[in-house]
């Protein structure tokens, strides 16, 4: 390496950049399709890609779990891990529903509040998340407890919450226009699934988020080095509180999207929600160590778990093995990721 | 060559009673990348003797200590333990040869007992092949006893002094019988009372024929510990003698003996009024009662031993851990630095000694490392970055600071140090400081970016930022400050002004 070439020296705005580090995981996305159109079309005789609508189930299902991974995926980059989306997701659905029922509901939680416009069970529900997340991140930034112990515990109280919420009895008889957050919106000939909607715009928004300002410059800083972060000049402990307070709160979102989706609420629901976005997300290529990641790889990584499960139960192949499976698609993908790892450190 | 277990086979025989030394090392050398940490250096070690091992930060002392007690492996030389050749290639084949290393920070087990904590890995089983308890503590209290030292073996090592600590990392030391002990500054964290009985049992563990090798930065402590000095400079050994006939001042002579010979191009800058006023600043337990002024257009270099506090000073001062009492006065302004938010809101910057702990984002780009200070104050439109304007403005300070990379998108951590380091003051300046406080700015790069490094800072100065700068280096600290703040022990030992700075009244003042 002469010293003396110009193109050694950053001068002008470098404009060369590399191939985005999505690419890898839509090559891997791309794989897993085509092996299951093959196999569908040696095993059951037809196509697993030509039919549109299991492709649009394959989204609305994971939809759910997508708007939770978008906060998740922040969390991570940021060095933490959050485990109690799946929990936040139960109290949601039931908090919500209690205001979302109709007049003719047999059972109705509160008699006051039936047949409220949709409005008013998605802001409840949009605030009991951020209640959990806020919870969640202020333990984390003030008390200095790791992020797996803090939101340990919110795993298991919102859990708790959810059934005591009730005394674990479901809630149902939703009104038509709050179930339409979990339905089809219908522009012209299209009708488009509300939950993809909503999951679509969270992670635009939160992608361009990450990648145009400066809360998202200061995520990927404090994920990368903490200590360095707060040399220069950032607040950790404001951060990190407004970081989980976003999960909690599109895990809010999501529980809402679920409780419309079901039209029923009941404790139950979201169970394992947590692992499902973590594993979308490390996927999707973002670092448990923090400091690196990309919402729109978290994106494929739900989209290829949503193709694994649908795949499977395409080609006839028993629930119980699919889980087999996916745990060990997790697995690889983090021994990808630690082998990315270990490349950079020898480089 | 013999293998470690035929060496404590001759070893327990007792074949070899009276080698000339008990350790004799010559010819030794070890490079770490970029840098030569040691340089055909030999040290003779006698019986029953204390061997005080003297020199600068980065002398080679450690590495040294660390290449006998098997922690690295030297890239060549002779090695002779009681007159045999020997190889070690890792600590414990050390300790099964009898060298035995009580390093600076200890290595005990805070939530074990004092006996656990000697014995683990050896300790005395019953006949079912549990833990004989009574067997180790009686084991224990037996070699407290020949060390006259008084602490109760059942004792969580949490509990105990850092003293105390160190007393039990000796008798650890002494369990395995060891020979060769290896002591790195073990006053360093230790009361009068505590060195005197510290030194009691140095000296009774001399008399049962140990070798004993001491690091140490404290002159005092020679004249009435050690027998022999052997002092090393920039990685080469400079000499051996009887401690007795070594003055004081041969021994600083020996130490720093260099010339200046690199240049410094200090531009005589216009002094301007105070800027920043520090009065008894404190942080309790770690530095005390430091005083000083700083004018626009001055660079105060900051001299000390590592561990003398000056670190500390900076990171008090940004408010990285802020002062406990004391006052910062900026422009006339009180100022309760409380973070380093704070600090850079009074327009200062930090560039701190640990590039890789506090300074960069390795995972992160050039570019990304370069605007991360800045985007607190500028560049910043209802929250969007203007990412157009930060990153030419980036690239320029790049490019000025000749930071050699292919684009601004590479990782920081595929730089070489010297490239990684302007990364970071470019960094600071971007944030366009009016106090630049720069901590080791040229640790372990190499001398062509230290003289860019130099030149920036020079320049800064001259532009009127006033410039903390703390270095190791004496012949940067006496080419480039104006006038030189030495501490010790975390306190100030005193200002020199350019004209009476000499590197024999920094070493008095910074080792007293």
């Amino acid at each position: 390496m002469s010293a003396e070439n110009p193109a050694q020296t950053a001068a002008a705005p470098a404009t060369r950049r590399k191939m985005p580090p999505e690419f890898s995981i839509l090559l891997v996305l791309l794989g897993i399709t085509l092996a299951f159109e093959a196999l569908g079309w040696i095993f059951v005789g037809q196509s697993f890609l030509g039919n549109w609508q299991r492709l649009q189930i394959i989204i609305l299902q994971m939809s759910v779990v997508g708007i939770i991974a978008v906060g998740v995926t922040q969390v991570i980059i940021t060095g933490g891990i959050d485990l109690s989306s799946g929990s936040i997701v139960g109290v949601t659905v039931m908090v919500a529903a209690s205001f979302a029922q109709s007049s003719e509901a047999t059972h109705l939680i509160y008699p006051w509040a039936a047949d409220l416009p949709f409005l008013v069970p998605l802001l409840v529900g949009l605030g009991v998340g951020l209640v959990g997340g806020m919870i969640n991140g202020g333990l984390i930034s003030y008390t200095g407890i790791p992020p797996f112990i803090a939101t340990l515990g919110m795993y298991v109280s919102a859990r708790g919450a959810a059934k005591w919420y009730t005394k674990g009895q479901p809630i149902s008889t939703f009104t038509p226009n709050f179930d339409i957050l979990g339905g089809t919106l219908d522009i012209g000939p299209v009708s488009l699934p509300v939950p993809v909607l909503i999951f679509l715009a969270v992670a635009l928004i939160f992608q361009i988020a990450l990648s145009y300002t400066r809360y998202g410059k200061f995520t990927y800083a404090i994920g990368a080095n903490r200590q360095a972060a707060r040399v220069s000049g950032i607040n950790i402990q404001k951060h990190l509180l407004l970081i989980y307070s976003i999960a909690g709160l599109l895990a809010g979102l999501a529980g809402v999207v679920a409780a419309a989706r079901q039209d029923s609420g009941q404790a139950g629901m979201g169970v394992g929600y947590e692992l499902d976005a973590i594993a979308a997300t490390v996927i999707g290529g973002t670092s448990l160590s923090g400091g690196v990641g990309r919402i729109t790889g978290t994106v494929i990584g739900i989209v290829i778990l949503g193709v694994v499960t649908s795949g499977f139960t395409f080609l006839g192949i028993d629930a119980y093995f699919q889980e087999i499976v996916k745990g060990a698609i997790i697995i690889l993908a983090v021994i990808a990721d630690q082998y990315r790892q270990g490349k950079r450190g020898k480089a | 060559m013999l293998s470690p277990s035929t060496m404590q086979a001759v070893r327990s025989s007792g074949a070899i009673p009276n080698a000339a030394f008990l350790l004799e090392v010559s010819g030794v050398g070890k490079t770490f990348p970029g840098v030569v940490a040691l340089d055909d250096v030999k040290f003779q070690l006698k019986r029953g003797t204390v061997h005080a091992l003297m020199g600068e930060n980065g002398a080679g002392k450690s590495t040294l200590m660390k290449i006998i007690a098997g922690v690295y492996i030297p890239d060549g030389g002779q090695f002779r333990l009681r007159g045999q050749e020997i190889r070690l290639n890792s600590p414990l084949e050390a300790l099964e040869n009898g060298i035995a290393m009580i390093h600076q920070e200890l290595n005990l087990m805070p939530y074990m007992t004092v006996a656990e904590n000697i014995w683990i890995r050896r300790e005395p089983l019953n006949r079912f092949g549990f833990v004989n308890h009574t067997q180790m503590r009686a084991n224990t209290q037996k070699l407290f006893d020949e060390l006259n030292i008084d602490i109760d073996p059942e004792i969580q090592v949490s509990e105990l002094s850092i003293a105390n600590r160190q007393m039990v990392e000796i008798a650890k030391a002494v369990s395995f019988e060891s020979d060769v002990l290896i002591m790195d500054e073990p006053t360093s964290a230790l009361t009068d009372r505590e060195v005197t009985h510290l030194f009691k049992i140095i000296k009774d563990l001399r008399g049962k024929g140990k070798g004993i090798i001491y690091i140490t930065h404290k002159m005092n402590e020679l004249a009435e510990i050690a027998d022999e000095v052997t002092i090393l400079r920039d990685g080469k050994y400079v000499g051996t003698e009887a401690a007795s006939k070594l003055s004081r001042d041969d021994i600083i002579k020996m130490m720093v003996g260099r010339e200046i010979t690199q240049m410094f191009p200090k531009e005589e800058a216009k002094i301007g009024d105070v800027i920043l006023s520090v009065k008894n600043l404190t942080l309790k337990g770690v530095f005390s009662d430091v005083s000083f002024d700083l004018r626009k257009g001055e660079i105060l270099g900051v001299a000390g031993l590592v561990g003398s506090g000056r670190s500390n000073v900076a990171e008090t001062i940004f408010g990285v851990t802020p002062a406990t009492s004391g006052t910062i006065t900026i422009e006339g302004q009180a100022v309760k630095v409380s973070s380093p938010r704070v600090a850079m809101a009074q327009g200062m910057a930090f560039l701190t000694e640990d590039r890789k702990d506090t300074g960069c984002f390795l995972v992160l780009n050039i570019l990304e490392n370069t605007q991360m200070a800045v985007m607190s104050q500028r560049y910043v439109k209802n929250g969007f970055v203007q990412q157009k304007a930060l990153t030419a403005a980036s690239a320029e300070i790049n490019k000025a600071l000749r930071t050699k990379t292919p684009n601004l998108h590479e990782r920081i951590e595929n730089l070489s140090g010297g490239n990684q380091q302007k990364v970071l003051v470019g960094r600071w300046l971007l944030t366009s400081p009016r106090i630049l406080i720069l901590d080791e700015p040229t640790r372990g790069i190499d001398v062509g970016a230290k003289a860019e490094i130099h030149r920036i800072i020079s320049n800064l100065a001259g532009q009127g930022v006033a410039v903390i700068m703390i270095s190791s280096e004496m012949p940067e600290v006496l080419g480039m400050s104006d006038r030189i703040l030495v501490m010790h022990e975390g306190r100030c030992t005193g200002i020199l002004d350019r004209t009476e700075a000499t590197q024999v009244k920094i070493m008095e003042l910074a080792s007293q």
